[in-house]
This record gives structure tokens, C-alpha cells and sequence, in this order.
């Protein structure tokens, strides 16, 4: 379909409605500038929390105090711990990437209900000013660590509230999203595209907006009942008075395990986009990415106790939990199988986020691995709150999500700003990103086998050199972030010029302008044909 | 000229599908009120029965009585009897969900 | 009505929306299910002697009173379907007296409580043992959400209610109506398991 020149419609961003000036960004419920809300927001997030973690690692360059304390260190690993699990990777791709490209990819012109996304942002907004209130009120921050454990999170006397409440709402805030998302997609997908014609990417995003739903308020509960802790002395975790401190745990991690499959599966998803579009060639096992990821989403709600296998469960609840994170992984397993299938007998293209997306399952894996180890009830035993731990999760959420969300940044800048960036300095960027990631995480995996516990300010001299490496390798990884983000930003102003398809990718999103039209669609699509049509 | 012919093309068929849902079913008065008095009675049940000594047997009368009365308010107050099947599916899975949740929490506690 | 206006309105979608809705709070009391299933297991005893302290006739009247107030509404749809606004308003409002009158109860009951001194933090459920404090934490926590669920419901219903007089829910537009009816079918649902739950395990 040609586009006159005298007949485009203005991009989204160029688009004057009613509001003026800033008011047209945080009054607009157009998914695309609620999308771009988001990224601001959880960029900013990101680069105070990296920050937080930075002084951590500084913190452990050497044995005993470096630069603070032992409170000032469990302040630091709390509120590191809140920004980016909350404001950062749950929201993350869903909040940024499916707002602006879910309604595109279905061929929708917004979601179902554009102004409760609009409030979903605002709710955002509430709760991380609510947690960075909590730094600065009443008796000093936090102190519990992001899983706010009972019976220390009611007994401690730093301040709490502000911050389980904003936890809350940043809970509703995601709740929000994920009902919008599951509408959308049940009732805006445009005609012929049946659900086995939607994009992998969609797929995800419906999985984990399930997730959203019903996990959610599992922790929203929680937090409840953690403010009547605090302020009626109710009694339900504290053992003084007939409660059980792991009842705690269960409901807690009822919760926040499935949120790593919130993390995760649009990340996943991401990179089944990415793939077909760089390997020209469909994604190998369609039907069995879709499946996979619904099984994730279902069998990840049941695995939650393998965060306390030496909390004192019962036997029975350890080789259950045990058994079920084994089985969890599978579907994960299937992926990675079929996205190196797709790549095998393709044409590849070797750009940007191609390379990320390679680096993620690298990274992905690695922390798949780990997991698995520690889903073992014997390992588990010598691996619990060590270092092992950190090293596991920062591989899977931050090399899961983290290189997801910085590939996804990469593959749909053009579409999203109508600009290229510099590509030297994108791939410059992402290596020194990966190395400074593998030296920062990789010897963790040693120290925690070592015995080096988590969430400790100070350490034994035999940990140092290990600790040496990884110090030294966050320095590396922040340069990198600094490089890519600088890259991205001044490209803005510098880039080329964006065709729709610069890519060559087939979904719908590059069949429209870079940067889109308000609406999306100057005609609603007619879909005849699957997703990953290349041929 | 092309471009509206599909644009009305869509539009006939999104109202169709809107005026679809709108023939809408009425539920009859009547249907509600014999709905409430077998809820009522069965309520009235519920509190007889804890009056009989039963044990332990008492608490699972008294839950599924009341797993009976949902099924009427679900069916017959929130429509789901005469609504797309999917939402009946969607809300027995959220129950299951909510059984299993409970159940592996008890698998904690009962074997400790 | 033009054809655009039939196109942006997806009554199927506002209710979907609701129904997920719907399943958050689900999920919400079902944590409070977790807690409860836990701590009945371990204190077994003296949650079925504690249960014997509540009103049985307060429980049962506002089970009664609820379900009444979840016909009343149904049949408010009926009636605006029917085009009889004034009848829907009539069951609206007397939805509406219902659940104040279930909030006045759960006042006078709860008031009860706090007098001999049983409440949440009170020195003197601690000293009556560990189960008690357990099922009165539940109890109050547990109804007291769900009184903060009516009252929401109540807001709800009276937007309908001044939705309806405005004209801006009619025969042919009374989705907010069906929705603001399945959320207050809601609140009568959990209350159908809750009170078995406390009042009912003598």
C-alpha cells in the first residue's frame, strides 16, 4: 500500500490533540506515549537502583567496612532489592514494550481500555514515590530486604509502611496492565487473526498478564496483613502469639515466584521476535513456544516453596516443590531448543539485537542451570543465602529480562522513535555489557559453592579475590549501560532516518510507518497468513 | 475508494457482532425470587445441621452447602448460565487455582 | 444513534474487564482462605470453641439480608431491561438499605466484641490463648475487609443509581449496571463462605 507524501498522518509524537506541552504526555491515553511514560520512569529506576548496587559491590571490594556499615548495607540491598524487583523488571517489558506494540502487533488502534492504562502509569508513579518516601521518613529505611520477611518486618523499627505500601500500589499498577492486556487481546485482535496467528510476543504478553491477575493479589494480601502486623498486632506471623512465621514465606513467594515469569515471559517473548526476524527464517515449533509458554505461566504458580527448602517444611512439601521446579523448567528447556532450531539452516543477519538475543540465552541458560542445581534438595542445603543465589537470579532476571529488555530497546528503537542509532556504538556497548556482566556474576557462582553468605556487609579473607573480580566487573557493566543509553539518546537527534521495515521483519508492526500514526492502521489489517512469514 | 469499502466492510461486522451480544436474555422476576427462597432455605439448612453433632463432618456439610449456594448465585444471579462458556471455564479454574494453592500450603502442614 | 457510536462500544469487553476483575478479588480473600485453612488446621479446638461466642442469629439474619440485596439487584437489571426505570431504582435503593443495614449489624456485633475487650492487639485476647487470638485476628480482618468491600459495592451502586436518573444507563446501554451487579454479587459470595467459616464450625 503506497502513502502519498502529501497525505501522511502525523506520527504519534508529532500528533496535537488536546493537551499541550507536557500535559500531552501525562494526560494522553495513547498506548505508544503511555508506553514511552513507562520507559522514562523505569529507566530512571533502573539507572538508581544499578547505582545502589554499584555501591554494594564497592562496598565488598574489600573485607569489612568500605564505605558503610552494616545497617547502611542492609538499607542498601532492601531498597536495591524493592526498585528493581517492583519498579523495574515486573513492570519492565509488559509496561513498555507490550503497551506500545501489543495493540500494533494485533492490528488493534489501542487497548481495550486506554484510559486505565493511563491510570496503571499513574499508579506506577504512587508507588515508587511512595518507596523513595520510605528513605527519608520516620526512623530510617527499610532494613528487611525486598522480601520484607516476618517476624523482622513487623518488629523492626525503621520505617516500613511507606514502603510495603508502595509495593501495594505498585501491585495494582501491574494488576491494571495485565487486565487490559488479557481484554485486548481476547477482544481486538483484527479479523483472521485467530489466536494461532498471533505473534509470539502477544502470546507472552497474554501468559503473563494471567499471571498479573491472579498472582498479584496474592502478595497484595501479604502486605496487608503485614500493616496489621504492625500497627494492631494481629498475630499471623508472629509466633509470640500462636502465628508462623512461615506462613509468611508461603504467601509471600506464592506471589513472588510467579513474578519471575512475569519477568520472564515477555522477555522470551522479545527474543522470539528478535530471532525469526535476523535468521529470515520462521520460528522452528510455533505451536510448541505456545504451549510452552502456558505452561510455564501454569506449573511456575505451584513451585514457590523451593525458595524455603531449609526453612523447616514439612518432607512432603520438599519433594513436591522439588519435583515441580524440575518439571518447570522443561518448557523453558523447549524454548531455548527451538529458538537455536529456528537460527539452524537460517540466514542470519548480524545486528544488534541479534547479538543480545544470542547473549541472552547464553546468559539464560546459565542461570537455568543454576536454578536447577539449586532446585536440588541436597545442594540447596549448602547453596541457600549464599552467593550461589545472588549469582543465579542476577543471571536469569538480569541476563533474562535485562538483555531482553535491552535487545527489544534495540530491535524496536527505528519503529519506535523513526530514527537508527549508531550501531558501533550499540555493539561496543553490549560488549562491554557482557563482559562486565559475566566477571560481575560469574564469580559468585564460586564464592556461594565457597560459602560466601548473602546480604553480609563484611566477609572472610579467603572470599576477596573473588569479590576482587566481581567489584571490578560491575565497573564494566555500568560503563557499558552508560554507553548504550548515551547511544540511544544522542541518536535521537543524530540517527538516520527509519523506514517502516528496517529489519525485515514480517509482523505488523513494520508494515506501518516508523514512528506509527496515532491510530496505527490507516485500514484495519485483513491477517490471511501466520505470523513468521518468510518464504 | 478501496481503502473505505473495507472500512464498512469492518464496521458491518463489528455491529453485527455488538448486536449480537444485545439480544440480550431477559431473566424473569420470578426465576430470582425461587432462586433466593432455595438460597434462604438452604442457608437455614446450613445452620440445622451445626445444631446436629457430626464432628468434623459438620465443617464440609456446612462448605458444600455453601459450594451449592455459589453455584445458584453464579449461574443464575451473575448470568454465567446464559453467558459465553468461557467465563464459567475462567471461573472454575480461578477456584481450582485457589484449591490447589491451599492444598500444597496444607501438604506443609499436615506433614510436619 | 450513528454507526460510529456502535462501533467503540464493546459491551463484551466492559464485561470481561469486570469479570477479571473480579477474579483479583477472588484471589485477594483467597490468601485470607490460606491463613484461615492453616491456622484452623493447628487450632482446631479452640476455633470451634470460639466460633460458639459469635451470634449465630446476627450471622444467619445478614446472610439472609445479603442474599435478598443480591436478588434485589439482579432483578434491578431485569427491570431496566424492561425499560421500568422506576422499579430499577426502587430495587437499587432497597439494595442499598440492605447493605447498610448488613454494616449496622457488623457494627453492633463487632461492638460486642470490643467491649468485653476482644480486638486485634488486645492484651486481653492474648492472654486467652493462642487459638483465640488466631481466629478473632481472622475474624476481623477477614469480615472487616469484606465490610470495606460493601461499602466500595455501595459506591458503586449508587453511581448506577445516579447513572440511571441521568439517563446515561438505559435499556440499551446497562452494562456498568450488569457490572456493578456482579461486583456486589461478589461481596455476597465471599460472605457465603464466611460464614460457615466462623459462625458455622460449632
Amino acid at each position: 500500500m503506497v502513502i502519498q507524501e502529501g497525505e501522511r498522518e502525523p506520527s504519534y509524537l508529532e500528533y496535537k490533540g488536546k493537551h499541550k506541552g507536557i500535559f500531552s504526555w501525562i494526560l494522553s491515553t495513547d498506548h505508544k506515549r503511555i508506553g514511552l511514560l513507562y520507559l522514562f520512569s523505569i529507566l530512571s529506576m533502573f539507572a538508581i537502583g544499578a547505582t545502589l548496587g554499584l555501591l554494594m559491590k564497592f562496598e565488598l571490594i574489600a573485607p569489612g567496612k568500605t564505605i558503610m556499615d552494616a545497617q547502611a548495607y542492609n538499607a542498601f540491598f532492601t531498597l536495591h532489592g524493592i526498585v528493581m524487583i517492583f519498579a523495574v523488571v515486573i513492570p519492565g517489558l509488559p509496561a513498555v514494550f507490550g503497551n506500545f506494540l501489543l495493540p500494533i502487533m494485533i492490528g488493534a488502534k489501542d487497548v481495550a481500555f486506554p484510559k486505565i492504562n493511563l491510570l496503571s502509569w499513574y499508579l506506577y508513579v504512587t508507588g515508587v514515590t511512595l518507596v523513595v518516601i520510605s528513605q527519608f521518613a520516620g526512623t530510617g529505611p527499610p532494613d528487611t530486604g525486598w522480601t520484607f520477611y516476618a517476624p523482622y518486618s513487623f518488629r523492626t523499627t525503621s520505617t516500613m509502611l511507606p514502603a510495603v505500601f508502595g509495593a501495594f500500589v505498585l501491585g495494582f499498577s501491574s494488576i491494571l496492565t495485565g487486565l487490559n492486556f488479557l481484554v485486548t487481546i481476547h477482544r481486538m485482535r483484527a479479523p483472521g487473526m485467530t489466536w494461532f496467528k498471533m505473534p509470539l510476543f502477544p502470546w507472552t504478553l497474554y501468559a503473563t498478564a494471567w499471571i498479573q491477575l491472579l498472582a498479584t493479589p496474592i502478595i497484595g494480601i501479604t502486605l496487608l496483613m503485614i500493616v496489621a502486623e504492625r500497627t494492631l498486632n494481629i498475630g499471623f506471623f508472629d509466633p509470640s502469639l500462636g502465628g508462623d512465621p512461615l506462613l509468611y514465606q508461603h504467601l509471600f513467594w506464592t506471589y513472588s515466584h510467579p513474578a519471575v515469569y512475569i519477568m520472564i515471559l515477555p522477555a522470551m517473548g522479545a527474543i522470539s521476535e528478535i530471532i525469526p526476524t535476523f535468521a529470515r527464517k520462521s520460528i522452528f515449533g510455533y505451536k510448541f513456544m505456545v504451549v510452552a509458554t502456558l505452561l510455564i505461566a501454569f506449573v511456575g504458580y505451584f513451585v514457590w516453596g523451593h525458595h524455603m527448602f531449609t526453612s523447616g517444611m514439612s518432607g512432603t512439601a520438599l519433594y513436591t516443590f522439588s519435583l515441580l521446579t524440575f518439571l518447570v523448567a522443561i518448557p523453558s528447556a523447549i524454548k531455548v531448543f527451538n529458538w537455536v532450531s529456528t537460527m539452524h539452516k537460517g540466514s542470519i543477519d548480524l545486528q544488534t539485537p541479534f547479538y543480545w538475543a544470542i547473549a541472552f540465552i547464553f546468559v539464560f541458560m546459565v542461570g537455568g542451570f543454576t536454578g536447577l542445581i539449586l532446585g536440588s534438595l541436597a545442594a540447596n542445603v549448602h547453596l541457600h543465602n549464599t552467593h550461589f543465589v545472588v549469582s543465579h537470579f542476577h543471571f536469569i532476571v538480569f541476563g533474562g529480562t535485562g538483555f531482553a529488555f535491552f535487545g527489544a530497546l534495540h530491535y524496536w528503537y527505528p519503529k519506535i522513535t523513526g530514527k537508527m542509532y549508531d550501531t558501533r556504538w550499540a555493539n561496543i556497548g553490549l560488549l562491554l555489557f557482557f563482559i562486565g556482566f559475566i566477571a560481575l556474576y560469574g564469580p559468585m557462582l564460586y564464592l556461594g559453592v565457597q560459602g560466601m553468605p548473602r546480604r553480609y556487609f563484611d566477609y572472610d579473607e579467603i572470599f576477596h579475590a573473588g569479590n576482587i573480580i566481581s567489584t571490578m566487573g560491575s565497573w564494566v557493566l555500568y560503563s557499558g549501560v552508560a554507553i548504550i543509553i548515551i547511544n540511544l539518546f544522542s541518536s535521537l537527534k543524530t540517527g538516520a532516518k527509519a523506514p517502516a521495515d528496517p529489519w525485515g521483519g514480517k509482523t505488523l508492526e513494520w508494515t506501518i510507518p516508523s514512528p506509527p500514526p496515532v491510530e496505527n492502521f490507516i485500514e484495519t489489517p485483513v491477517i490471511t497468513k501466520g505470523p513468521y512469514d518468510y518464504k | 475508494m478501496d481503502i473505505s469499502l473495507s472500512l464498512v466492510l469492518f464496521d458491518y461486522l463489528k455491529l453485527t457482532e455488538i448486536m449480537e451480544n444485545e439480544k440480550n436474555h431477559i431473566v424473569p422476576y420470578h426465576t430470582f425470587l425461587l432462586v433466593l427462597a432455595g438460597l434462604i432455605a438452604l442457608t437455614l439448612i446450613s445452620v440445622a445441621v451445626t445444631k446436629i453433632y457430626l464432628g468434623t463432618l459438620t465443617v464440609f456439610i456446612a462448605l458444600f452447602i455453601a459450594a451449592v449456594k455459589s453455584t445458584f448465585v453464579l449461574r443464575v444471579f451473575m448470568h454465567l448460565k446464559f453467558e459465553n462458556r468461557m467465563f464459567t471455564v475462567m471461573v472454575i479454574a480461578v477456584m481450582l487455582l485457589i484449591g490447589v494453592v491451599i492444598f500444597i500450603t496444607l501438604l506443609d502442614y499436615l506433614f510436619r | 444513534m450513528s454507526l460510529k457510536t456502535e462501533i467503540h462500544r464493546d459491551d463484551l469487553a466492559s464485561k470481561t474487564g469486570m469479570w477479571l476483575f473480579l477474579f483479583t478479588e477472588m484471589l485477594l480473600f483467597g490468601g485470607l482462605f490460606v491463613v484461615y485453612s492453616v491456622y484452623r488446621y493447628r487450632n482446631a479446638e479452640a476455633f470451634h470453641l470460639a466460633a460458639h461466642e459469635l451470634s449465630i442469629v446476627f450471622g444467619t439474619a445478614n446472610t439472609i439480608i445479603l442474599l435478598i440485596s443480591s436478588s434485589t439487584i439482579a432483578m434491578s437489571i431485569t427491570a431496566i431491561q424492561k425499560k421500568n426505570k422506576t422499579l430499577a431504582l426502587l430495587l437499587l435503593g432497597i439494595t442499598i438499605f440492605l447493605g447498610l443495614i448488613f454494616l449496622a449489624n457488623k457494627y453492633v456485633e463487632w461492638g460486642h466484641h470490643i467491649k468485653e475487650h476482644i480486638y486485634p492487639g488486645s492484651p486481653v485476647l492474648a492472654l486467652r490463648g493462642q487459638g483465640d487470638v488466631l481466629f478473632y485476628g481472622l475474624y476481623f480482618f477477614m469480615t472487616g475487609l469484606h465490610a470495606l468491600h460493601i461499602i466500595i459495592g455501595l459506591v458503586f451502586i449508587g453511581f448506577i443509581v445516579v447513572f440511571i436518573i441521568r439517563g446515561n444507563v438505559t435499556s440499551d446501554n446497562f452494562v456498568l449496571h450488569e457490572n456493578s451487579g456482579l461486583y456486589w454479587h461478589l461481596v455476597d459470595l465471599i460472605w457465603i463462605f464466611l460464614f460457615p467459616l466462623f459462625y458455622l464450625i460449632t
